[in-house]
């Protein structure tokens, strides 16, 4: 009794599936993304001081998030300790532009250099350790660095520090460029993030989150992998932790090195959409309404955003930008690669591969 | 002299360490939760016993027989209407679940008893001491801690590895779609192990109270020193914790000896040190996967 | 009057359906084997039964109750043990502790530490060993004995033979009649269909997630069985 085996069709080159990388909701991202930026570069010119101040602050919430989203939401590394770069970031910019005597804007880049210098050797350790005991870890590494920075009498000790750079200029002048520099910042840290994800780095966080080992056995450099993303948020947190300094002229260790920092950065992720370009900037905007509509109420106003991040880590855990964009079929970010049917086919195009979901493994 | 008698009050410090990094080693253990709520809940124990004592003139030690139980309540319901959902999302969740009630917890503490110290007076109990030879002296309220310390790790160890439920929960631990198969209510049995670890978190608290002030934001270091002392000590390993805690608390007042500001950070670089050369901690019974 | 009764069955992991419409009845004190290549769904079929998954469709009925929704952690009280596919001890504790929690919910019977010791005298020399250090073939007899410590009525067994050398199936083999002695009922799922055949009073071939062919080891051929079990008939020659 002969079997003969079925042989696999051949299909012609018109009817293979085309991998694409861009959508319609991307093209549409980009068309407001550009013009809006450069609403928002003209801002010192129509809008007052306090405005251009809170928008500071709304963007360095912004780098701040999405930088803790990169650990997160990519790198699958949950950090309750990058608050030590906002200080290390602070810190450096009034020692540089004091004691180096740089000039502020020259002193950015490099606290971003510092920052991401320290944090190579930090990195070391802190893979020791990793899910929870890595995030408590991440802590008592901030917790060291403000102990070890308050040793210094020449940075101000416990009392703090101010920073100077800006004495020669007009406030109207040094609001501006502060501004100028937090947006910089912002279209930076937007634009690293998206880079890196959409990158082979991404492609391999996506491997690195179902499965270190088989990633690893496919060539993904698993730990490189995770060192740089740690590096790179690392400078771009020392980034807000300047922008910061910029803004608000006082340096105290008990306020830059707070954990309060990485509390607003969860929230702000959580509540956006954690593992989405897209997510902490929601989430910044929302916080951002949150705080001025919750002005009254003082501190219940971190109570109740707490609250809300616990409910939607549990019901909601893709986060408002999950909920919008259908659970991450609308990009305006595009990160993932989309497969698309064959013309004439007649099935709709269901393969989404690079998409950064929260991860979900069984206890 | 004094750094005998500094080893020694390290290792009276050590026993109130143990005591609350035994529930934070047992949530981990069982559940593979790292309760980052874990310091924040020890001072809300601290606070209810305060309230308690305030309104009724109680001794503190007497609060303790309610705090405790309400504490193994709060524990109970916090896993099973919350973590225990965080769990079955996965991923995250369980850490951010934790960390956001850590944040809450701390804040309602704030808003309702204000920044201001606190402490638990326990009358002269918390100043009598005695002495060995000349220089040591050995305060009574330490040596009970370090009892009560010493005590839950073995009632903990003993209930792990000889009670039925205890068994259970290590089944769990391993295998738990297998453990359900044998009958075990995995989510019953997570509840329990976080009633136990936050009735211990309770006592923890209560006892730092007696001991020292405690303000809302001292919730932080109470986790961290746990955290150290798990890790010292090794995962997966009570005993290590009991080792990892007493190793924490004779870095800390012997560094407090050299000098009074660098007891905290000494302890810290005692912790840096074992995580860089021997990172799986002094007693590791845990291959962690 | 039936043990066991599967009614039309559809079973999914996610979208993909692995059952398809299967039914069974089993009665009291039976061996039935179910056999089939890798993916016919026969693991599939003992989740269920120990209700890891629960049925898209149709009913399960255990001596008379329908448990097709009941969880998973519910059943042993029931009576329905389950020796998982790849052993899954528990690694952290001793033989002796296995067992143990094997009897968390013991229902009465004659099962109990003693009695299975004496039944496999390989677990007995054991006792005190990790999990994590035994054998195949070690971890294979514990993994029956811990589902017997809670005397079940129905003893589901997944794949014993899996990975294990011919000496140890042979020895687990030759401890089912001390099993089957006391009145339990076996459902047995194996890819070793000779050993299958030397235990079982029925059998049932699953192809694709479908009985493709029912009978006892006397009524069918070993032709028979090579072609329902691989999927070749006539159409193909």
């Amino acid at each position: 009794m002969t079997t003969t085996l079925p042989t696999a069709p051949t299909a012609p080159a018109a009817t293979m599936p085309r991998v694409r990388r861009s959508t319609r909701a991307s093209w549409v991202g980009l068309a407001v993304a550009v013009p809006l930026t450069v609403v928002l570069a003209l801002a010192p010119y129509y809008l007052d001081r306090g405005s251009q101040g809170s928008l500071v602050s709304l963007f360095s919430l912004v780098v701040m998030a999405s930088m803790w989203n990169l650990l997160a939401g990519y790198g699958g590394m949950v950090s309750i300790g990058q608050q030590a770069y906002i200080g290390i970031g602070a810190y450096a910019l009034v020692y540089l532009t004091s004691t180096a005597g740089l000039g502020p804007f020259v002193a950015v880049p490099v606290t971003m250099v510092l920052a991401g210098l320290v944090a190579i050797p930090i990195s070391f350790l802190a893979f020791r350790l990793s899910g929870g005991y890595f995030a408590i870890g991440t802590w008592v590494i901030a917790e060291v660095a403000r102990l070890v920075i308050v040793q210094f009498d020449s940075l101000g000790a416990g009392a703090g520090t101010s920073l100077m750079a800006f004495n020669d200029l007009t406030p109207g002048r040094r609001i501006a460029y502060v501004y100028w520099l937090g947006l910089a910042g912002v279209v930076l840290a937007v634009l690293v993030t998206y880079l890196l994800m959409r990158s082979r780095v991404g492609l391999g966080f996506t491997a690195i989150r179902d499965d270190d080992l088989a990633a690893a056995s496919l060539g993904v450099r698993v730990t490189r992998s995770k060192r740089l993303v740690f590096v790179v948020a690392a400078m771009g947190t020392a980034l807000a932790g300047a922008m910061v300094a910029a803004s608000t002229l006082r340096v105290q260790p008990d306020s830059v090195f707070a954990l309060n920092w990485t509390a607003l950065m969860i929230f702000i992720v959580v509540i956006g959409g954690i593992g989405t370009v897209e997510g902490p900037i929601i989430g910044a905007i929302v916080l951002f309404a949150l705080q001025q509509w919750l002005a009254d109420l003082g501190t219940w106003y971190l109570i109740i955003l707490g609250a809300v991040a616990i409910v939607i880590t549990l019901f909601l855990p893709r986060g408002l930008w999950g909920l919008v964009s259908g659970n991450g079929r609308v990009r305006m970010f595009p990160v993932g690669y989309r497969l698309l049917a064959p013309a004439g086919r007649g099935v709709t195009a269901r393969g989404e591969a690079g998409s950064a979901a929260p991860p979900a493994e069984r206890p | 002299m004094i750094w005998v008698n500094a080893l020694v009050q390290g290792v009276l410090l050590g026993g109130l360490y143990a005591l609350l990094a035994a529930g934070l080693s047992l949530m981990f253990g069982v559940m593979r939760i790292v309760n980052l709520a874990h310091g924040t809940l020890a001072l809300g124990a601290a606070y209810l016993g305060y309230v308690l004592v305030d309104s009724t003139g109680v001794s503190p030690f007497v609060a303790l027989v309610v705090v405790v139980p309400v504490m193994a309540v709060v524990g109970y319901t916090i896993q099973w209407g919350l973590l225990n959902r965080a769990l079955a999302m996965g991923g995250l969740a369980p850490l951010l679940a934790t960390f956001g009630v850590a944040i809450v917890l701390a804040q309602l503490l704030q808003e309702t008893f204000s920044a201001d110290s606190r402490t638990l007076q326990v009358g002269t109990i918390g100043i009598r001491s005695f002495s060995i030879g000349d220089d040591i002296f050995v305060g009574w309220l330490q040596l009970i801690i370090l009892g009560a310390g010493i005590a839950v790790i073995v009632g903990l160890q003993l209930f792990l590895s000889r009670t039925g439920t205890g068994r259970a929960m290590r089944a769990c631990s391993d295998d738990v779609e297998t453990a359900r198969l044998m009958g075990i209510d995995s989510r019953h049995m997570y509840a329990v192990a976080a009633s136990l670890a936050i009735a211990t978190v309770g006592l923890a608290g209560m006892f730092q109270g007696m001991r020292t002030q405690f303000a809302p934001a001292s919730g932080d270091m109470l986790l961290i020193f746990a955290f150290e002392a798990v890790i010292i000590g090794g995962l997966g390993s009570l005993w290590g914790t009991l080792l990892g805690a007493v190793t924490l608390g004779v870095a800390q007042v012997v560094g407090a000896q050299v000098d009074p500001s660098y007891g905290v950070l000494i302890g810290h670089l005692v912790f840096l040190s074992v995580l860089a050369f021997r990172p799986t901690g002094l007693l590791p019974k845990m291959v962690t996967a | 009057m039936s043990l066991l009764e599967i009614d039309a069955i559809d079973v999914h992991y996610g979208d993909f359906q692995a059952l398809f419409g299967f039914g069974m009845r089993l009665c009291e004190g039976e061996t039935l084997a179910i056999i089939g290549a890798n993916g016919a769904g026969k693991s599939t079929l003992l989740k269920t039964l120990a209700g890891q998954l629960w049925p898209t469709a149709g009913t399960i009925r255990f001596a008379g109750d329908d448990i097709s929704r009941v969880p998973d952690h519910r059943r042993v009280s029931r009576g329905i043990a389950l020796t998982p596919e790849g052993r899954r001890i528990f690694r952290s504790l001793t033989v002796e502790e296995n067992l143990r929690v094997g009897g968390y919910r013991r229902r009465p019977g004659p099962w109990d530490l003693r009695s299975v010791y004496e039944a496999f005298p390989l677990v007995a020399d054991r006792r005190t060993r990790l999990g994590a250090n035994l054998s195949g073939g070690e971890a294979q007899a514990v993994a029956i004995g811990r589902a017997l410590m809670s005397n079940p009525r129905l003893l589901l067994l997944d794949e014993v033979s899996l990975g294990l050398a011919p000496v140890a199936i042979a020895e687990v083999y030759a401890a089912l009649p001390a099993i089957t002695a006391n009145g339990t009922t076996v459902l047995l799922v194996e890819q070793d269909v000779n050993h299958a055949l030397q235990v079982a009073d029925r059998l049932q071939c699953l192809l694709e997630g479908r009985v493709v062919l029912e009978g006892t080891p006397d009524s069918v051929s070993r032709d028979d069985i090579a072609a329902a079990y691989f999927g070749i008939s006539e159409e193909h020659a």
